[in-house]
């Protein structure tokens, strides 16, 4: 259909304008929903903490609070943006524009179905790497060019936090690799087919759990929120800002928060496959006849959905880890055992252990 | 039995039972009450807006003994008497300053003739800072609107005094 659009596109455009326009459209189609779904999660996340902590939650702007997160935004547009004395202005508003841009740009190599995907890239896993670790030079320049103290001590902190826990999620990231055999996230998806049970989940359990815990630590969530630290340094490394230049901070961890949750969709539960695959072999392949005709992408929302309701469930439970308790959890527990675990699946590997990897 | 707490916090123990407790209480039932659609019930007790009585005939009830003044510890009552022309001692100025109110009620224990009270009222606001200023014509005005609440509830009360 999109070939069809292209050429109709092509007959009163010259030539590389209706490729871009595609591609633009494109992008326009994944990122609008990503908003959108920013917008209602951090509804469901005030709705959820609020049942885990026995309250009701928002309900009061449209039909059960269903037009909360559209109160809030026009809310924070028609707010003033505010510059403080003697910030570094060109940086101060980089900051907010560098932490958005990675966690939206990374969309591009998610596949959300077979064949279903922006940029069909060889190297997607490492392209997804480097761009989530772009995200930690916004937090500093944010919090450098804000010329306040707190701002600063967060920064720092949410730096240190961040670059520490790349490398354990970087270790995770190379178990999935060796398991798939390939950097392609459609590819790694496919080397999952067969059944619920061939999915990464299992044979790469610890790095699953590990790599899940490094993203709610890398997005700066609870329990590893010291960078918003309310009771000691104000609000973190966005203090200073307000207005949009604040929520576009906001956007960014919500936007973050997804793309981990759909990383790790993708990676350990099998992406877009359906869960009642391979049930022919214990005689229940009816349901797989009849689960046929859904969507992968569905698939894929719910696991996603799945994984942001961990983040909102894990920020309902644990109260705050103390900073040097962060530090060693990522250097001392997450990083060897990711290294062990590693060389196990590499082993695994190298003796073709059924049923993951006798291909 | 090191090994057991080592092996503990590797399969994080600790932190399933925190989401279980957590995870529990998401789908039972809420205890929120919406305040203007729905209210807590009130202690005939309650300590709200004061309110200055009289006697049934119309009568003030306050003497200007000046205990409340004295007794309170926000220093909120301001009180000036003078003798009226039948004799008596009434007071010429009584505020109440409730932006210095604490609600503790001490006023109303100490009045010899129940005059200075506390009404189950709490639902009031001022737009600008003299609103909050009870002057002595607010608080008889008060206790006008609300003598049928305040005498019930001292009616309930007085064998408790």
């Amino acid at each position: 259909m999109i070939a069809t659009w292209q050429s109709w596109l092509g007959l009163w455009l010259p030539e590389p304008l209706p490729m871009i326009l595609i591609i633009l459209l494109k992008i326009v189609a994944i990122v609008l929903p990503i908003m959108g779904c920013v917008a209602y999660l951090t509804f469901a996340e005030r709705k959820i903490i609020g049942y885990m902590q026995m309250r009701i939650g928002p309900n009061r702007v449209g039909p059960r609070g269903w037009l909360q997160p559209i109160a809030d935004a026009l809310k924070l547009l028609s707010k003033e943006i505010i510059l403080p004395t003697k910030a570094n202005k060109a940086l101060y508003f980089l900051g907010p524009i560098i932490t958005l841009a990675p966690a939206l740009a990374a969309w591009a190599v998610i596949p959300f179905d077979n064949l279903v995907v922006l940029a069909d890239i060889n190297a997607g896993l490492l392209y997804i790497l480097a761009l989530t670790s772009l995200a930690v030079y916004g937090v500093l320049i944010a919090g450098w060019s804000s010329n306040s103290k707190y701002a600063f001590l967060s920064c720092m902190r949410a730096s240190a936090q961040i670059v520490s826990y790349e490398i354990a999620m970087g270790f995770a990231l190379v178990g999935v690799l060796i398991a798939a055999g390939s950097l392609n996230l459609s590819e790694i998806v496919l080397a999952q087919q067969g059944s619920l049970l061939n999915w990464f989940w299992l044979p790469l359990f610890p790095l699953f759990i590990i790599y899940f815990i490094s993203g709610v630590a890398e997005t700066n969530r609870a329990p590893f929120d010291v960078a918003e630290g309310e009771s000691e340094i104000v609000a973190g490394f966005h203090v200073e800002y307000s207005g949009m230049s604040f929520a576009l901070f906001f956007l960014a961890e919500y936007a973050n928060m997804i793309l981990i949750s759909v990383l790790s969709a993708i990676m350990f539960l099998g992406g877009w496959l359906s869960p009642f695959q391979g049930l022919d072999a214990i005689g229940l392949g009816v349901v797989e006849e009849y689960t046929n005709w859904i969507p992968g992408i569905l698939w894929l929302l719910l696991k996603t959905s799945f994984f942001l309701f961990l983040f909102l469930w894990f920020r309902a439970t644990f109260p705050r880890y103390r900073y040097d308790q962060i530090m060693r959890l990522g250097w001392k527990i997450f990083i060897p055992l990711t290294i062990i675990w590693i060389l196990v699946v590499g082993g695994m590997v190298v003796f073709e252990v059924p049923p993951w990897f006798d291909a | 039995m090191k090994i057991w707490k080592t092996i503990k916090s590797l399969f994080l123990w600790e932190l399933l039972k925190g989401l279980k407790q957590t995870g529990s209480h998401l789908i039972e039932r809420k205890i929120t009450v919406q305040y203007p659609d729905e209210k807590t019930p009130q202690s005939p007790r309650f300590r709200g807006l004061h309110a200055l009585r009289r006697y049934p005939n119309g009568e003030e009830r306050c003497i200007a003994c000046k205990l409340c003044e004295a007794v309170c510890p926000a220093a909120a009552i301001t009180i000036e008497s003078e003798q009226r022309e039948d004799g008596s001692r009434r007071t010429t100025k009584y505020e109440i300053d409730l932006t210095k109110c604490i609600y503790c009620g001490f006023c109303e224990e100490s009045c010899p003739v129940d005059s200075i009270v506390e009404s189950r009222h709490f639902e009031y606001h001022g737009e600008e800072r003299s609103d909050l200023l009870m002057t002595k014509e607010k608080l008889l005005a008060n206790a006008v609107l609300l003598e049928d609440e305040i005498a019930a509830d001292r009616e309930v009360e007085v064998k408790y005094r």
